[in-house]
């Protein structure tokens, strides 16, 4: 669970700014390059120099996806309630508020029908900057029902996942939000429905723990990190530095957990094709 | 009488010492009138301290050095125990112990996160903290179970997944997301119960089930209050703040619809009458079996993936 510590690291200073005074423009974070924002999204935000994959999220990713046209968001409306009237530092309901407000999003997941290059597929893309893609109740519930609509309307599903785990402000029901969204896919699964897997950076915790891990292909971003434990709890534990690419997508591909590593700019062909495969 | 002595419960034991120093000059002295008085009073102390307990104090009984463990359980509560080892891929993992039992006469697989009692057996226990293989290893149990038409009782006590190197390299997620995909489909019934710690996706990892059984002091959440406090507090002091905040006890995760049953301790916890909480737990075991064993097996499936479907809070 090592979303909220980066939060205050990450969140603000990566990703794609879009409303630097003075320009259109942003920075790498892997090799400092300055990108302008038209090029950017040309290059589906990764960098024209060292391909660093920038976070993005929904609003970045269903474009690159999804045909032109074709998204029907379901369930867009829902929201967090506050089963445990959790308060930290902070009360929960104020921290929920606040993420919508600022991210203009009313949790960490946006689900819905639409198209891969003509072929119908139910989606789920989540959203990191959102509580760092923390997966509570409306997390799951989407996702469930997601896999519900898929199994029901018998289309392959696509789940784009960058999460640090499970939200720990609504306690055990966040974790029961593991079993349940891995139960949906085992019931999409005995019906033969394709499900593909897209993991992107970073995919950790119970979302990695469940449905991020169940794809009948697991497809990741070039240098996504992706695991279980986070890396800074794996450290404190042993006591000892972390080898070079630890759990990131080239550690898991050499490592039997990811089928294949693919470009952005590639991932929508690629999708297609699998699907072709999978489908009649 | 155990050795171990929490803060909360010293003036208990220091009542209980009492009254075991008087015993011995009983033969000599008249002071059974005193003795029981004392008894009356110890009793009454019990009552208040034990039926008060805040949440951090029951997560400290939870991991009570002296609590009983999956194998205490299985040892006084089943007979005939093969323990089966190894997940035929890459080990044994001795965080977690299984095999075949009889229970009430009957064949049962029963599979439990096993904890050590002192350093050394706590090293060879990893502290009940399993790798990927022993997810493997308790799906290749339960996959056992279900070609033999046997139920599944699990047993969850562990302060998590192992956090390390080998453990990612293995595919820790991989192995417990598995576990939540074949458990939530085992044409068998399968029984969870918390007995001590449940510790997360850690725990989870063995407890998909159509019934979810909770002892009364055990704990069963997201996170535990130490990691919860050092992330949201950014401070390892806010245990018991965390604890209060996360509602981990057994009569909180009822209320929150995602325990079915708590499972009556003796007074003070399972440690101070290990036969008697095996006694009760057993009970309850046949109970629930019996109840189970009526459902046909797609029922049962259909059943258990609705119940963890509606856990929306
Ligand atoms: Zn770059």
């Amino acid at each position: 669970m090592a979303w909220f510590k980066r939060s205050k690291e990450n969140i603000e200073t990566s990703g794609v700014k879009k409303d630097i005074p003075g320009g259109l423009w942003s920075k790498c974070d892997k090799c400092g390059e300055i990108i302008h924002h038209k090029q950017l999204v040309s290059n589906y935000y990764t960098c024209i120099k060292c391909n660093y994959h920038f976070r993005i999220g929904s609003d970045e990713y269903i474009p690159i996806l999804i045909d032109k046209g074709t998204f029907r968001e379901t369930d867009a409306k829902m929201k967090s309630g506050d089963p445990l009237k959790f308060v930290d530092s902070k009360k929960y309901t104020d921290r929920v508020n606040g993420a919508i407000k600022k991210t203009g999003l009313n949790d960490a997941v946006r689900t819905g029908f639409g198209k891969v290059d003509g072929i119908s597929i139910v989606f789920a893309c989540m959203d990191f900057k959102f509580i760092g893609g923390s997966m509570g109740t409306v997390v799951g519930e989407k996702i469930a029902r997601a896999a519900e609509r898929a199994l029901k309307n018998k289309r392959p599903l696509i789940i784009i996942s960058s999460s640090g785990g499970a939200r720990m402000m609504e306690g055990a029901l966040s974790l029961m939000q593991l079993a349940k969204t891995s139960a949906r896919l085992a019931q999409l699964d005995e019906a033969g429905i394709p499900y593909i897997s897209i993991l992107t950076d970073p995919t950790t915790g119970g979302v990695t723990a469940s449905y991020a891990m169940l794809g009948d292909v697991n497809i990741a971003e070039p240098g996504a990190l992706i695991g279980f434990a986070g890396p800074r709890v794996i450290k404190q534990t042993i006591g000892k530095d972390l080898p070079e690419g630890f759990q990131r997508s080239e550690f898991l591909l050499e490592h039997g957990f990811i089928d294949v590593i693919v470009h952005r700019k590639e991932m929508k062909q690629t999708v297609a094709t699998l699907l072709k495969h999978m489908t009649d | 009488m155990a050795k171990t002595v929490l803060d909360f419960e010293k003036p208990v034991f220091d009542l209980e010492q009492k009254i075991q120093e008087m015993r011995k000059y009983e033969g000599n002295v008249d002071i059974s009138g005193e003795i029981n008085r004392l008894e009356k009073k110890v009793h009454q102390l019990r009552e208040s301290v034990y039926s008060n307990l805040t949440r951090w104090q029951r997560v400290q009984l939870a991991r009570h050095p002296e609590r009983p463990y999956t194998l205490d359980y299985i040892e006084r509560i089943m007979d005939d125990f093969v323990e089966l080892h190894g997940d035929r891929k890459y080990g044994d993992d001795k965080a977690i112990v299984g095999g075949f039992a009889i229970l009430d006469g009957k064949s049962v697989m029963v599979i439990g996160q096993q904890k050590g009692r002192d350093t050394k057996s706590n090293v060879y226990r990893n502290f009940g903290m399993m790798n990927p293989e022993g997810y493997r290893k308790a799906l290749r149990m339960m996959k056992l179970a279900e070609k033999f038409k046997r139920p599944i009782i699990t047993m969850l006590d562990t302060p998590g997944a192992f956090p390390g190197i080998e453990a990612e390299e293995r595919g820790q997620a991989e192995a417990i997301a598995r576990n939540l995909f074949e458990m939530s489909k085992l044409k068998v019934p399968v029984v969870v119960v918390i007995i001590g710690e449940g510790a997360s996706g850690g725990a989870l990892g063995i407890g998909v089930g159509d019934r979810i059984l909770m002892m009364e002091n055990a704990w069963y959440s997201v996170i535990s209050p130490e990691s919860c406090s050092s992330i949201l507090w950014r401070s390892w002091d806010y245990k018991e703040q965390a604890a209060e905040a996360l509602r981990l006890t057994a009569p909180d995760l009822v209320e929150q619809k995602i325990v079915d049953r708590i499972i009556k301790e003796p007074l003070g916890g399972a440690h101070r009458n290990p036969q008697e909480a095996a006694m009760i737990l057993k009970d309850v075991l046949i109970e629930e079996l019996k109840l189970l064993s009526k459902l046909k097996p797609e029922k049962l499936v259909e059943r258990r993936i609705n119940k963890f479907v509606q856990m929306n809070g």
